[in-house]
């Protein structure tokens, strides 16, 4: 009876949490420049706008480039701290992973206000280069918590028994444990992709010249007409991030049900 | 162990795995220091400097500080920061508790990170297009109101639901959800269940129960949920410029206003400190009200 209850109640909290989302392609395919209700027909128009746009493409270019670099460096940098922190004991551990994974407690404008101050000063001209310095910074704690669990259900004695058998550290690191933690390193480059890909503090405050899909989308906003052509835009990020996501939730199961871990949830 | 080929790395004597260790992590903490720690040390210098115009002078002062923390404009504007960074860790946790309760407690083995992902979903789907979605969704002639007047339930559009701080704590509080649910699930999973049994054996109710044994056992999720969804929205940027329509400013504007379009570099750090330095008061009180929970128990 109880149980219930609580039942509606979570039904109804994923409708919450899910009504603005329903709303981006119903007013997407909305024969009206005004998003309001009632719906006055079905168009593709908003679609075909948005697709003929040079400066969205460019944006895109742009914002794809940041993503990939980002995706790739968080998740060296992560799989390095995260191999560290599950495998060896050394002095100053907790300070260094805890300033590694500051950021995730950071509000993101004091990191980007911070970063901003010391670029202008010594003079880096702002770029998408700089936008990957800065997404590099947020998106390694979420690759290191991703991979640190991947680490953690390894079992000890196979990497043992790898060196028993006269491999070498690297050749042990190769065989065995790369591709035993190999989701871990999808899921975290899947995620971190879309973390910087959707970011749009750090995106807006020092890409300079450069815009990216996040800040156009910002500024596109501020025009009412314009407004139409970027929910269709956002119903096309939505579908590509849920995809996205999907493929990383995934591989997390699938490397710990290939550790024999048990699943106990979510990402973070 | 320690008997193999290379007895040196798979031993686990103190002295080469901490080398090892440290070799490991040196890139991604060297990364840390000079984009993270380095800049922040710039900032809080910075803030100590007397600036103005775009440039920024090495005489030291307390002088920033005394205008953030005594001027009207910058009081009113923290204190709304704090408000709506309250407000919105209050609602989001006490919306989250139950759903984290349903999936630790109701909600089968096999189903539970079904439930998590869904949770999660929404969370990594385009903050700014959600936001923005939410200022559509209040509006003055936005989706409530037109769907409410279409529907003959009202006659003029409500203006209590937009440009407000409530618009403010709905949209943060939507965007924060997840992050509430998941450490609270965390630690109801790690409640013994058998301990739920003995409190029922010895005569309590349910409620009781509850109250006695699974809300203080949960407790460190409680707290790791309340501190990680106040500590980003009390420096949120975007909620308060398209929800607030720029008429309700909080901290990050605040910080804009001053670093690029002032230029003033010195005063802006000193709200950046000050902020950080309200954050980390508040976050280490509620932890230190809270530590009778956070003791003995792993």
């Amino acid at each position: 009876m109880k149980g219930r209850g609580l039942r509606t109640y979570a039904i109804g909290y994923l409708i919450f949490l899910y009504a603005p989302i329903f709303l981006l392609p119903l007013f997407a395919f909305n024969d009206s420049k005004i998003i309001a209700f009632p719906l006055s027909g079905f168009t593709t128009i908003w679609f075909s706008e948005m697709w003929n746009d040079a400066q969205m493409w460019n944006a895109l270019r742009n914002s794809l480039t940041i993503s990939t670099s980002t995706a790739v460096l968080a998740t060296i940098f992560g799989t390095l701290a995260a191999r560290a922190s599950t495998r060896f004991e050394f002095r100053g551990k907790a300070g260094a992973l805890g300033l590694i994974m500051l950021p995730l407690v950071l509000p993101e404008m004091i990191v980007s206000m911070s970063l901003l101050v010391v670029l202008l000063a010594i003079g880096v001209p702002l770029s998408i280069l700089t936008v990957i310095l800065g997404h590099v910074l947020i998106c390694t704690p979420f690759s290191v918590a991703i991979l640190t669990s991947a680490f953690q259900s390894l079992d000890k004695s196979l990497e043992e028994a790898a060196y028993d058998l006269g491999e070498t550290p690297f050749s042990t690191f190769r065989l065995i444990i790369l591709p035993l933690v190999m989701p871990g390193i999808i899921s975290s480059l899947l995620i971190c992709f879309t973390i910087s890909l959707d970011e749009f503090i750090i995106a807006y405050f020092l890409a300079g010249a450069d815009t990216v899909l996040s800040s156009y989308i910002y500024s596109q906003f501020r025009f009412p007409a314009r407004v139409p052509a970027m929910l269709a835009l956002g119903t096309i990020l939505v579908l590509v991030s849920v995809v996205l996501l999907t493929i990383a939730e995934y591989f997390r199961r699938r490397g710990i049900a290939k550790t024999g871990g048990k699943d106990t949830g979510g990402f973070l | 162990m320690g008997q193999g080929a290379s007895p040196g790395r798979a031993s686990t004597s103190a002295n080469p795995g901490a080398r090892a260790g440290l070799m490991l992590i040196s890139p991604t903490l060297t990364y840390a220091v000079l984009l993270l720690a380095a800049p922040l040390a710039t900032v809080v210098i910075y803030s100590l400097l007397t600036g103005g115009r775009g440039q920024i002078t090495w005489d030291f002062t307390f002088a920033n500080y005394a205008e953030v923390w005594t001027g009207p404009v910058y009081r009113a504007i923290m204190l709304r920061s704090l408000t709506v960074a309250l407000g919105v860790t209050c609602v989001t946790v006490l919306i989250a508790y139950p759903i984290a309760y349903f999936v630790s407690f109701n909600v089968e083995p096999s189903r539970k990170s079904l439930w998590l992902f869904l949770i999660t979903i929404p969370f990594w789907t385009s903050y700014l297009i959600r936001v923005f979605l939410w200022k559509v969704i209040l509006g003055y002639n936005g989706v409530v109101n037109s769907g409410l007047m279409g529907l003959g339930i009202i006659d003029e559009p409500l203006q209590w639901i937009n440009y407000n701080v409530g618009a403010l704590i709905m949209t943060l509080a939507h965007a924060y959800a997840p992050f509430a649910i998941l450490p609270i699930f965390v630690s109801l999973e790690k409640i013994d269940r058998s301990l739920l049994e003995a409190g029922q054996d010895l005569g309590e109710s349910k409620l009781r129960t509850f109250w006695r044994v699974t809300l203080p056992l949960s407790m460190p999720g409680v707290i790791a949920a309340v501190l990680i969804v106040f500590i980003p929205t009390i420096g949120d940027y975007v909620t308060p410029d398209l929800i607030g329509g720029g008429k309700l400013p909080m901290i990050a504007n605040m910080m804009e206003v001053q670093m690029l379009k002032v230029n003033n570099k010195a005063l802006g750090s000193a709200i950046a400190v000050s902020a950080m330095f309200v954050v980390a008061i508040i976050a280490v009180g509620f932890v230190l009200l809270n530590r009778r929970f956070l003791g003995p128990q792993k």
